[in-house]
Order: C-alpha cells, then sequence, then structure tokens
C-alpha cells in the first residue's frame, strides 16, 4: 500500500529530554552495534509525542541511530501504526473491521465514526478534535467488535455505547475503557465456566482497565520518561 | 472434561492476585532452579515427551526445534525471540497471557533459554497491545527485582535477560524471519530459508523464535512432567490448548480445554452454544483467518485438533474458532479476509502482492454478483498460482480461506451471480 509523508511538514523535531532519556534506555536494550533495532519504539515514541510522524521526526530518529534517513522512511512507510498525517488533536479512534468484528457489528461502528467524526478515514472532525480510521485485526476477538483509542481497548461496543464513548471524548472527557456488555475480560458474559473459583473475591478490573485508570493517560501526549 | 486442576493458565481472566506473589501462590517460579539443575537434555527430552506442539499456527513440535539449537557456541551468542505478535484475525489467546498470567510465561523463557543456551531472550509484542507491554514491563521488573532474572537467576546459576521489544502495526511481523527483519531495524519482509534461524538467526546468530504459549506452558509441563500433557487430546495431539471463539456464539470467550475437543462440545460447554441454536450454524473458521472454513456438515462430527482439521483440507492454526450462524454473508466474510490479506502482503513476493489484489478484487465482484460464473473457477485457479508460490506462508494464508469457500459454498456465489443476473434464484428444493 502506498503511504507517503504529508505535504505540510513542520521545520523541526525535538524529543523532550525525557523522552530523550527514555530513548538512551532503547537503545541500550540491543547489543553494541545494533542500535537500529530501536528505530520502531523511537519513532513510535517520535509519535506518542506529537501526534503524528514526520518528515523531521524520521530523520531525527535516523540521526540518534545512526542511519540513513532512507531506512528511516522505509520503516515509518511500511508499518501501519505510523501516522504519516495529522490526526485528531484530542484522539485518533482505529475501529476493527476484520472478520469476526465485522460480522459483530463493527460496520455500524463506522457509520458512528461517519456520522460523528468525518465522511472518510483519515479525515478529522470539522473542529480538528478527531480523527478516525478502520484498522485490521487488534487481537480482541473474543470481545468483538471493538476499537482502539489512543492506549486502550474498548470492547464488546455497540453503535450506541460507541457514540456516546465519541461524545465524552468530544466533551473532553476520557472513557474508561474495556468491555461495555459487563464483562471483566474475556470470559464467557453469562458467568464462569471454568477457574470457576475466581468468582469471588475478584479483582477490580481486569490489568488493561487497572493500568488505564491508574495512569490516566489513555489519550494522553506522552512527555515524560 | 478438563477440570481446573488440569489447567495450566489458572489466571487468564485476571480475577485474581495478578502480581509475583500472586502467580507463586498459584505455581509460578516453584522450583525453577531444579528443573534448570536437571539439564538441557533432561528438558528437551520432557517436552519432547510432553508431546507439545508449537502454538502460534504451525504446529511443529517444540521440543524438536529446541534440538535444532547448537549445543556448543561458536563464539556466537544465541538468541530466544518470543512471538508475542498476535495478529491472525480471530486470534486473542497471547494477550490474555500476557496481561493476565504473564509470570508463567517469564518463567518460560527462563527455561527455553537455558535450554538452547541462550543469555537473551528479546519479546516480540505487536505494537497496538500497549496496555499488555505495559503488565509484562511490570512482571518482567518484579522478577528481576525478586532476582528471578538477570545474573544467576532464580539462583540456578544461569545468567538471563529478557528485553521487550513491540512492533508497529504488521501482521506479516508474526511470521518468524519477518519478524527478526523487524527486530533487527527494518520493513518486516521474511527471509528465504535456508539458512533457518537456529543456525542464522537474530544478529545473524543462531535463534529459536517460539509463540507466547508454546513458552508458557513449560514451567507447567515440566512441573508435573510430559506424560501429565500428553495424556490429554488424541495421540499426537497433546495437551491443553487455549482457544479462542469469536462471532455468533451466545458468550464468546477465551478459554483453556483439552486438545481434541469435540467442536460442538467446546462452543456448547463454554460460549452458550451457537446464537440461534446449533441447526442455526453456518459455517466455522477452526483456527484463525488462514484455514479453510468448515460448513455445517462436517462441524457436526468436528474435533479440535491439528490433524482432524488437516484431515478435513483445514487446519488448528492458532485454535482461534470464528462461528457464523445463518444470517452470515459468508461470501462477504470471506471477502473481509481477502481485503485483510492484500493489506498485510509484505510486497516482497509477485505472486502474493499482485494476486491478493486480484482476489480481493474478484471476491468484491462475487460478493456484489457483478461477476461472471467462469470467474469463479479463475479465482480458484489464481488461488493456486499464488500458493506455494511465495516466500513466506502469507500467500498460501491468502489462498485457503477462498479455496475454503469456493469448495463448500460454490452454489451461493452462483446463485448469488445468477439472481443479480435474471432476479431470480435457482430453485430449492422444498425442506
Amino acid at each position: 500500500m502506498l503511504r507517503r509523508l504529508h505535504k505540510n511538514q513542520p521545520d523541526s523535531f525535538a524529543f523532550t529530554e525525557a523522552n530523550l532519556a527514555w530513548a538512551e534506555k532503547q537503545i541500550a536494550k540491543y547489543p553494541e552495534g545494533r542500535a537500529a533495532s530501536a528505530i520502531i519504539p523511537l519513532l513510535w515514541r517520535a509519535q506518542e509525542q506529537e501526534g503524528w510522524l514526520s518528515r523531521p521526526a524520521i530523520e531525527t530518529v535516523c540521526e540518534m541511530l545512526g542511519l540513513a534517513n532512507i531506512r528511516g522512511m522505509e520503516v515509518a512507510t511500511f508499518y501501519f501504526m505510523f501516522q504519516l498525517h495529522p490526526v485528531g488533536d484530542i484522539a485518533h479512534i482505529q475501529v476493527c473491521g476484520t472478520t469476526s468484528c465485522m460480522i459483530c457489528g463493527a460496520e455500524d461502528l463506522m457509520a458512528v465514526c461517519k456520522q460523528k467524526i468525518a465522511a472518510n478515514a483519515h479525515e478529522r472532525s470539522p473542529d480538528g478534535k478527531l480523527s478516525w480510521e478502520e484498522v485490521e485485526c487488534l487481537g480482541a476477538c473474543s470481545n468483538a467488535p471493538m476499537a482502539q483509542i489512543g492506549k486502550d481497548y474498548y470492547e464488546d461496543l455497540t453503535a450506541e455505547s460507541f457514540a456516546q464513548i465519541i461524545d465524552e471524548l468530544y466533551a473532553g472527557k476520557v472513557p474508561v475503557p474495556g468491555s461495555r456488555n459487563g464483562r471483566f475480560a474475556s470470559e464467557p458474559k453469562s458467568g464462569l465456566t471454568s477457574l470457576t473459583e475466581h468468582g469471588e473475591n475478584r479483582q477490580a478490573a481486569n490489568m488493561s482497565v487497572t493500568l488505564a485508570t491508574e495512569k490516566g493517560d489513555s489519550i494522553a501526549r506522552i512527555t515524560e520518561g | 472434561m478438563l477440570t481446573d486442576q488440569d489447567r495450566i493458565f489458572t489466571n487468564i481472566y485476571g480475577m485474581a492476585d495478578r502480581s509475583l506473589k500472586g502467580a507463586q501462590s498459584r505455581g509460578a517460579w516453584d522450583g525453577t532452579a531444579d528443573i534448570i539443575g536437571k539439564g538441557r537434555d533432561w528438558i528437551i527430552n520432557e517436552v519432547k515427551a510432553s508431546g507439545l506442539r508449537g502454538r502460534g499456527g504451525a504446529g511443529f513440535p517444540t521440543g524438536l526445534k529446541w534440538s535444532f539449537m547448537p549445543k556448543e557456541s561458536d563464539g556466537r551468542p544465541s538468541y530466544l525471540v518470543v512471538n508475542a505478535d498476535e495478529s491472525e484475525p480471530g486470534t486473542c489467546k497471547d494477550r490474555e497471557i500476557m496481561r493476565h498470567d504473564p509470570h508463567l510465561f517469564i518463567e518460560g523463557c527462563l527455561i527455553a533459554s537455558f535450554a538452547m543456551n541462550a543469555n537473551t531472550c528479546y519479546i516480540y509484542i505487536r505494537g497496538e497491545y500497549i496496555r499488555e507491554r505495559e503488565a509484562m514491563q511490570i512482571a518482567i521488573d518484579e522478577a528481576y527485582d525478586a532476582g528471578l532474572l538477570g545474573k544467576n537467576a532464580c539462583g540456578s546459576g544461569w545468567d538471563m535477560d529478557i528485553y521487550l521489544h513491540h512492533g508497529a502495526g504488521a501482521y506479516i511481523c508474526g511470521e518468524e524471519t519477518a519478524l527478526l527483519e523487524s527486530l533487527e531495524g527494518r520493513k518486516g519482509m521474511p527471509r528465504l530459508k535456508p539458512p533457518f534461524p537456529a543456525n542464522t538467526g537474530l544478529y545473524g546468530a543462531p535463534t529459536t523464535v517460539n509463540n507466547v504459549e508454546s513458552i508458557a506452558v513449560v514451567p507447567t509441563i515440566l512441573r508435573r512432567g510430559g506424560a501429565w500433557f500428553a495424556g490429554f487430546g488424541r495421540e499426537n495431539n497433546a495437551g491443553t490448548k487455549l482457544f479462542a471463539i469469536s462471532g455468533h456464539v451466545e458468550n464468546p470467550c477465551v478459554v483453556e480445554e483439552a486438545m481434541s475437543i469435540p467442536l460442538q462440545e467446546l462452543l456448547e460447554k463454554h460460549c452458550g452454544g451457537v446464537r440461534g441454536g446449533w441447526k442455526n450454524l453456518k459455517t466455522v473458521i477452526p483456527g484463525g483467518s488462514s484455514v479453510r472454513c468448515l460448513p455445517h456438515t462436517i462441524c457436526d462430527e468436528a474435533i479440535m485438533d491439528f490433524d482432524w482439521l488437516r484431515g478435513q483440507g483445514s487446519g488448528l492454526g492458532t485454535a482461534a474458532v470464528i462461528v457464523m450462524d445463518q444470517s452470515t454473508d459468508v461470501i462477504k466474510a470471506i471477502w473481509r479476509l481477502s481485503k485483510f490479506y492484500k493489506h498485510e502482503s509484505c510486497g516482497q513476493c509477485t505472486p502474493c502482492r499482485e494476486g491478493t489484489g486480484w482476489m480481493m478484487r474478484v471476491m468484491d465482484r462475487l460478493v456484489t454478483g457483478d461477476a461472471e460464473v467462469e470467474e469463479i473457477d479463475m479465482l480458484l485457479d489464481v488461488t493456486k498460482q499464488v500458493e506455494g508460490h511465495t516466500i513466506c506462508a502469507l500467500g498460501d494464508a491468502a489462498a485457503w480461506p477462498i479455496q475454503g469457500l469456493i469448495q463448500h459454498y460454490r452454489d451461493e456465489i452462483e446463485d448469488r451471480i445468477k439472481h443479480k443476473r435474471t432476479g431470480r434464484v435457482s430453485a430449492v428444493a422444498a425442506e
């Protein structure tokens, strides 16, 4: 698939000090002379800082890793999580559209996006706050249909519950992620058929939801280490 | 019927304490140093004896794979790389291991690394699993703090470091050599084999790539004995397995069951059955998007293991069961998979790069009925030209769902084309 850089590029990019320190730690994970391995994590952090990936960001990362710019371009255009165009200021919503989600109602979710955000994927809403796209399988198929917003998965959605999530985002709130039909994680919704002793005294929420609520950074830009 | 006492993943829903302490109370990290003390050959032989076959889709015997690694270093280090790039449509089992039962997995990494003479393990997690990555890092940090990883890990005398690495949204990086390319900082384009990773893998060094579930079941197998694990399932299809069921069942879920469980029993016991009853079932994709679908008639007697499903021209794959009821447009459901493979083809091999797009465009027309009946055979012919003519198995994976569709639902495709032409469907015998 052809993916090009955005026509309007910023003049420069610089990691925040905290992110720079974080990047150094990433590079140290790999053997001497293998800094190139850190390219995906670093590009990702650049995107988390800015919201999308610009040419100066790609070039900065290449310089840090001692790579030719074309190597960064190859990676940035190959991997679909890199947003090469500006996305919504608050959040970019990724609706899973692959078969399991499709047969459980993902098309209804995309209709909500078209109505509430923008007619086409990758377009920003009129106020610039949100954008959306259909993505391929996000690996939460037993909780279909679902969407990723920022760092988090919103699962077992309906058009109504999804519309409500979008309304809350517009209103500046961050809805709690996780299942929308009362499930804890990926257990059968009618009750446990295995590991039944966990029916009582269970944790407050599953691990993903717990981390999201503890950190409160679902849709936050990352500027600290 | 599998009892909770025989389940390996005792906190797969994350309802119990997920910390190291909680995991230890359920048996993780128990006697790890003693297991390592029994030596490499004992571990590999026990894994072989358990009959464990890789849980990532191909079903290659895990113990045998480990035995391909060099016994003595020729100066190069050895690496264990764990494939946590779970992206096969329908598959959502490794996510549950990583966020809710991470310590079994980390302990497995230590034991497997020791068995393969590796002091370093990289875990490649798909980029979208951000909270799962955070959960894994928390668990790894806990293990380091408790002396279970690092120098003299667990008091075993073996030095072991685990690093998390992540991708950025490319299905192809679940192919082991594409994963290695990606881990080295390049586009995820599969490598030609040979040389195989056990000889020349990550950074040109001997490497074994294993699926998360394959690694995570190892500590329990070694604690309880290979024979215990081999006691589940039919011969050559041993063990327990995480099944991920999605689609038109009353209660979709991820659940650990004994291998070789009948499909109907799996769906009725854990998922509340097919929506609208068993008779309302239309088709099942039993092992993730890359295998051929099974029509209702075969589903009646289907047994969920590698060999039975292979005998039907399908496969167990990742044991991701996608269930579709009679309301489903099965042509469209398979078209969506064609769209997926077109999107995810890395573009390296011409038959796949061009063929996936070509197949999807014909499927577009089959969905609407705007095609000639002859195009069905033409499409089948193209799938045969893609299958087996590419470096990796993505070409095969793109071909098989379409072949399954044509094999089992040709009537439906033809009817749709005729209906578009004439406004009538062919005569159906009164039921």
